[in-house]
């Protein structure tokens, strides 16, 4: 790097980005892995090794959290990443009205969270919503969407997939208009059906856009808190409760050290889930 | 004569396939239009018309039409309650986000645009490294805490801007530096000959280039930081200082009678968003499409 490179990419450009970033994510993120193993107020603490850690696997309440976090994180980003993929095949092939549907898939991902979420609960109110009246009328015992333990976890991740299909189906499209025309002609000349055109074509070229729709939305799910805080809150018992909220829930009771292990354990977590899955992902593409 | 009957029978065949798609093509679109009203505008006409209804109207939490309007009466009372909170809240969210873009636009497009020119130099590898973990990894919570109150800064608006540009600031940096990849190099060769040196050269030629970004961040982050409801909780807590998000969420409590209140302060806050998307649609998708991809 010449002396004029030096000057005209100033390394004290990075500075302001630097401090901040450092101070505000990236010391507290490494801090973290100390405050996990003390007890502390935000002022004092004292040193007990793997407590905390030990702690959350132990209890009851704290370890649903591992098994929670990780069935809403694969159910969520199971259903978008299909439904995406073909409502984005719908909503590229030739229909009426496309930009309205696209817009209306799109809307509810630029909706507050937490709106969503009370709009939901009282929709899916087990006698008065608005949800299991449209059953009755047709006769059929709606449930307690979001007081039935068993299925209180699935009724939010589907509100979740309400919001967020929007953002995994417009990668879709961007990945599906870029392939080329060419090879859809071709299979049309040759007398390939619609289906075919599909599975042979729009679903291998669109990988890319599917790998970005695995990885976001399994993170995105595995660090999911205010819809779970605004539906449900972690109830009934502890059977909605994921790690975020349950982290949150440490920190409101004064248990920071706690709180803090939870942290290290999600941080843990997606590393170990998801950097795995990125280059397993990546390294599917590059085969293709 | 023979090639004429075939000729009328091929258009005959023509038309009938021509019109069977056509009737496919009502009957999809139908089917869609259904759909897309069931699953997307119920929700919306729910929460709408519940809060235009009065207190024991809303609280049957039906759909149907209002029997009496209290629009102005509801929007007045959210607007005033508790001396006013809402209003002082959406003028917190307003402050959070234009500070918080302010300070992101600045720091992230300096830093992408160094980062790109030094990409292949010593230590770009461990930066981009940091960056991208940025992105995946949740923010640890109690020990910000603990650096904003060692720096006098929890629960004030100062901290939580800073901390919004700390989490943003990876997305933003990454958005930029792909994009400054797209600014020749020799523009910066020939204005730095010019005597545009170092800062001059990155405020006069490269950031007024790298406007398309510029404005697709502020679109997109605006939103992300209006809506956020998770830093807020945790940095600024207090209803003294509540931003929108954290109004609902206490209005949840205090209005757990008052659906068609709760479900005011819900559209007055939905507000915001929509009008961005009705000016900036395309804008939003293209923007996060391209942050997705690159990230």
């Amino acid at each position: 790097m010449t002396l004029s490179q030096k000057k005209m990419y100033s390394l004290f450009f990075l500075l302001p980005a630097g401090i901040i970033y450092f101070t505000f994510y990236l010391l507290p993120t490494v801090m973290s892995l100390f405050f996990s193993m003390t007890r502390w107020t935000l002022t004092k603490w004292t040193y007990i090794g793997f407590e905390n850690y030990q702690m959350f696997f132990e209890e009851t309440s704290l370890r649903i959290g591992f098994r929670n976090t990780l069935i809403y994180a694969v159910v969520t980003c199971g259903l978008k990443v299909i439904l995406a993929l073909l409502l984005a095949t719908l909503l590229t092939s030739k229909i009426w009205f496309k930009d309205y549907f696209r817009s209306m898939v799109f809307f509810p991902t630029l909706l507050s969270t937490i709106a969503v979420g009370i709009a939901f609960s009282t929709m899916m109110h087990p006698t008065q919503g608005v949800i299991n009246t449209a059953l009755a009328a047709i006769g059929i015992p709606g449930p307690d969407w979001l007081g039935n333990t068993k299925l209180a976890l699935f009724s939010v991740a589907f509100i979740d997939v309400w919001k967020g299909v929007g953002i995994a189906t417009v990668i879709y499209i961007a990945g599906i208009m870029s392939i080329p025309q060419h090879y859809y002609e071709a299979l049309r000349i040759d007398g390939g059906s619609k289906f075919r055109s599909f599975w042979h074509i729009t679903l291998p070229l669109s990988r890319p856009a599917m790998n970005s729709v695995i990885i976001l939305s399994f993170i995105g799910g595995l660090r999911t808190f205010d819809l779970i805080w605004a539906t449900t809150r972690g109830g009934p018992g502890f059977s909605t409760d994921l790690i975020a909220s349950i982290i949150y829930k440490q920190y409101q009771a004064g248990f920071y050290g706690l709180a803090t292990a939870g942290n290290v354990i999600l941080f843990i977590g997606i590393s170990v889930l998801a950097f795995p899955l990125y280059m397993f992902l990546n390294r599917r593409e590059v085969e293709l | 004569m023979n090639t004429v009957v075939r000729d009328s029978t091929a258009n005959t065949a023509v038309r009938k396939s021509s019109a069977t798609a056509i009737t496919g093509k009502v009957l999809v679109t139908l089917v869609l239009l259904v759909l897309s009203t069931v699953i997307f505008w119920i929700p919306f006409y729910f929460v709408i018309i519940n809060s235009f209804k009065s207190g024991a109207a809303a609280a049957d939490m039906t759909m149907a039409w209002p029997t009496a309007f209290h629009i102005i009466d509801n929007y007045a009372a959210v607007l005033s309650a508790s001396e006013h909170m809402l209003i002082r809240a959406f003028y917190n969210s307003t402050l959070l986000t234009v500070l918080s873009l302010a300070g992101l636009i600045f720091v992230s497009s300096l830093a992408g645009f160094v980062l790109q020119r030094r990409e292949r130099t010593r230590g770009a590898a461990t930066l981009n490294f940091f960056i991208l973990a940025g992105l995946m990894i949740p923010p640890a919570v109690v020990p910000t805490i603990w650096v904003l109150n060692s720096l006098n800064l929890f629960k004030t608006l100062a901290g939580l801007t800073l901390v919004e540009i700390a989490l943003h600031f990876p997305f933003c940096a990454i958005l930029y530096k792909a994009f400054t990849a797209s600014v020749p190099r020799d523009i910066d060769e020939s204005a730095f000959m010019d005597g545009c040196g170092g800062f001059k050269l990155f405020t006069h030629i490269i950031f007024p280039l790298l406007k398309p970004v510029t404005s697709t961040i502020i679109i997109i982050t605006s939103v992300n930081i209006f809506n956020d409801f998770v830093n807020p909780l945790y940095f600024l807590p207090g209803a003294e200082n509540a931003t929108v998000q954290l109004t609902l969420y206490n209005f949840m409590s205090m209005y757990l009678t008052n659906w068609n209140l709760l479900f005011a302060d819900v559209v007055l806050i939905s507000l915001p968003p929509l009008v961005m998307f009705l000016f900036f649609n395309k804008r939003i998708i293209a923007g996060m499409t391209a942050g997705a991809v690159k990230g």
